[in-house]
C-alpha cells in the first residue's frame, strides 16, 4: 500500500507539473518555441499573483483571477516585442532570446522582491491543509485534488478550443504552415501572439501552485523549467496530451523514486526523461525534427 | 476595369534575382495564363502577388490601391486568393475545417461549404476527413476551394495539374471552367501549354525573371509561344527583353 501511495500521490505531483508544462508544450507546438524562460515566467506570475494579494489582502485565488488578465497582456506583448524578431532568424535565436529574459525576469525580481523566500500557502486557505484519509496508507490532500482537477480541466479546454473552435482550427492551421496560413486569410502574428498570452497565463497559474504547494523565490525559475521541459519530452514534444500524461510520468518516477530513497525523488525523474529520450529519439529523428 | 496592375515588380531570394521588372495588366473577368520554364520566377511572381514574398522594387496595385507592403492576409480581405504550389493543406484539420479556417476574412458572396462541396462533389464523402488522408485529386480541389472560401475577386492558381493523373487534371480544370464562368478573375501558372491556351483569354510568357511574349491566345501560334518558353529567338520574340 506504501507503492500505491506513491502513486496516487505521484498522481497529484505530476498534475502540478503538466500545469508548468502546459504553456511550454503550446509554444514549442505553434511556433517552434523553446522558452526558456517559461519557468521564471511561472514564477513570475507568482509574485504578481503575491502582490495582489498583499495589497488587497484577498485570498490567493482571488488574486490570480486578477493576475491573469496582467500575464495575457504581458504575453501578447512579449510576443510582439521579443519573440517575433528573435523567430525571424532561426530556430537559434529564440532560444538564446528567452535565456537572456530569463536571467532578466531573475534579476528584476532579485532587485524588486530581494532574495526572501515566499509562499502563498497562507494566502491560499483551508484547501493547503486539508486532507482526506483514504485507506490505510493512502491519505488524499485537497490541494492535490484541486491541482489535477484544474490540470484536467486546462488540457480539457485547451482540447475543446484547438478542435471545436474557429480560432483553435486557426491556431493549429498556423502551427502547421504558417505561410499558408497567411494565404488563407490568418493574421499569423496576432495567433502567435495569442499562444504566447495563453502559455504565459497557464505559466503563472503552474506558478500559483507552485506558491501554494510550497515556497518560491526569485531563482525558483530553473528548476521549474527542468521539470516541465522533461514533462514536454516525456509526453511528446508538441503533443498536448501528451505533456498531461509526461507530466503525470514524471510525478510518479519522482515519488516512487523518493519511497525507495528519499535523495532518488528527482533522480528517478531525470532517469524517466533520459530512458524516454533514448528510446524515442536515440535514433537521431530529433534532429531532424528540429532541422524542419 | 484594370484589377490588378503590376509596375516594374523586381523580387529576389538574398542575391538571386527571381523577377526583373515585370509589368502587366490584368481586367477584371479575364483568365491569364503565366507560363514558362522551370525557373522563370512565375511562382515567385505569384507569391508575391499575394503577399508572401516581399517583393524587392515595383508596385503592386489592386483594384487601384497599392498593396505592395501589405501582408499576405491583408490582401485575401482585400479579394487576392492564391492556391500555392504543392497545395499546401492544413494535414491535421478535417477537409471542412481546412474550408472553414479559410473564411476569417470575413469576405462574402457566392462561396461557402455547401457551394464548394457542389463544385467538387468528389469532397462530400471526405468532409470529415483529416486532410492528410485525402489523395492528390481530392487535396488539389480542397486547396481551390479554400481559396474559393475567401471569396476572392482575383484567384491565383500555382500549377494546379502538378503531380495529378490526367483524368483527375481534366476535371480539377472542368470545375474551374465554372468557377471563371462566375466572373473571378483569374491568373494561373501552368506548365501545360494546351491547357494554358485551351483555358485562358491571355498568355503571359516568362523568361529567366522577365515577360518575353504577351498575347491573347487566339492570336499566338505555337510554335511562337514555345519559341518564347525556351528562350530560342529570344530577340526575335521580345526585342526588350534582351540582355
Amino acid at each position: 500500500m506504501i507503492w500505491a501511495n506513491a502513486v496516487v500521490q505521484g498522481i497529484f505531483l505530476g498534475a502540478f507539473y503538466a500545469v508548468l508544462a502546459c504553456g511550454l508544450s503550446i509554444m514549442f507546438g505553434v511556433m517552434r518555441i523553446i522558452n526558456l524562460a517559461h519557468g521564471d515566467i511561472a514564477v513570475l506570475g507568482a509574485y504578481v499573483t503575491f502582490v495582489i494579494a498583499d495589497k488587497t489582502g484577498m485570498s490567493a485565488f482571488y488574486a490570480f483571477a486578477l493576475a491573469v488578465p496582467v500575464m495575457l497582456v504581458l504575453g501578447y506583448v512579449l510576443q510582439l516585442a521579443v519573440l517575433e524578431r528573435s523567430l525571424k532568424s532561426g530556430i537559434l535565436t529564440p532560444l538564446l532570446a528567452t535565456f537572456g529574459l530569463s536571467i532578466v525576469i531573475q534579476n528584476l525580481l532579485l532587485l524588486t522582491f530581494s532574495p526572501d523566500v515566499r509562499s502563498l500557502g497562507g494566502g491560499a486557505g483551508a484547501v493547503t491543509t486539508a486532507s482526506w484519509h483514504v485507506t490505510g496508507d493512502i491519505s488524499v490532500s485537497a490541494l492535490g485534488v484541486l491541482v489535477l482537477a484544474v490540470a484536467v480541466l486546462v488540457f480539457g479546454a485547451l482540447q475543446v478550443f484547438l478542435s471545436r473552435t474557429r480560432a483553435g482550427w486557426m491556431m493549429r492551421a498556423t502551427a502547421e504552415d504558417a505561410d499558408a496560413a497567411e494565404l488563407v486569410g490568418i493574421n499569423s502574428r496576432r495567433v502567435y501572439a495569442l499562444a504566447t498570452s495563453l502559455a504565459v497565463a497557464i505559466a503563472a497559474l503552474g506558478g500559483l501552485f507552485l506558491a501554494i504547494r510550497s515556497v518560491f523565490d526569485p531563482l525558483s525559475g530553473p528548476t521549474q523549467l527542468i521539470f516541465a521541459f522533461e514533462a514536454v519530452v516525456i509526453g511528446g514534444m508538441g503533443s498536448l496530451w501528451g505533456t498531461l500524461l509526461g507530466g503525470l510520468a514524471l510525478g510518479v518516477a519522482q515519488t516512487v523514486g523518493a519511497q525507495i530513497h528519499p535523495q532518488f525523488a528527482v533522480m528517478a525523474g531525470h532517469l524517466l526523461f533520459l530512458a524516454v529520450l533514448i528510446l524515442r529519439y536515440g535514433t537521431g529523428r530529433l534532429g531532424l525534427r528540429f532541422a524542419r | 476595369m484594370t484589377l490588378l496592375d503590376v509596375d516594374q515588380l523586381d523580387c529576389r531570394y538574398g542575391l538571386l534575382q527571381a523577377v526583373r521588372g515585370v509589368s502587366f495588366k490584368v481586367d477584371q473577368g479575364e483568365t491569364v495564363a503565366l507560363i514558362g520554364a522551370n525557373g522563370a520566377g512565375k511562382t515567385t511572381l505569384l507569391r508575391s502577388l499575394a503577399g508572401a514574398h516581399r517583393p524587392h522594387g515595383g508596385r503592386v496595385l489592386f483594384d487601384g490601391a497599392d498593396v505592395t507592403n501589405k501582408p499576405a492576409h491583408r490582401r485575401v480581405s482585400l479579394g487576392i486568393a492564391l492556391v500555392p504550389e504543392g497545395r499546401r493543406l492544413f494535414p491535421s484539420l478535417t477537409v471542412e475545417e481546412n474550408l472553414r479556417v479559410a473564411a476569417v476574412a470575413g469576405r462574402r458572396g457566392r462561396w461557402n461549404v455547401q457551394s464548394v462541396m457542389e463544385v467538387f462533389p468528389l469532397l462530400e464523402p471526405r468532409r470529415r476527413f483529416p486532410a492528410a488522408t485525402l489523395s492528390g485529386g481530392e487535396s488539389q480541389a480542397v486547396a481551390i476551394g479554400r481559396a474559393l472560401m475567401s471569396n476572392p475577386r482575383l484567384l491565383l492558381l500555382d500549377e494546379v495539374s502538378l503531380g495529378l493523373a490526367p483524368v483527375v487534371v481534366d476535371a480539377v480544370y472542368r470545375s474551374l471552367a465554372n468557377i471563371i464562368k462566375e466572373g473571378t478573375t483569374v491568373l494561373l501558372v501552368e506548365q501545360d501549354l494546351t491547357r494554358a491556351l485551351e483555358v485562358a483569354g491571355r498568355v503571359i510568357c516568362m523568361l529567366e525573371g522577365r515577360i518575353v511574349l504577351e498575347g491573347t491566345s487566339s492570336s499566338l501560334d505555337r510554335e511562337q509561344v514555345i519559341d518564347a518558353y525556351f528562350g530560342l529567338h529570344k530577340s526575335a520574340a521580345a526585342p526588350g527583353a534582351s540582355t
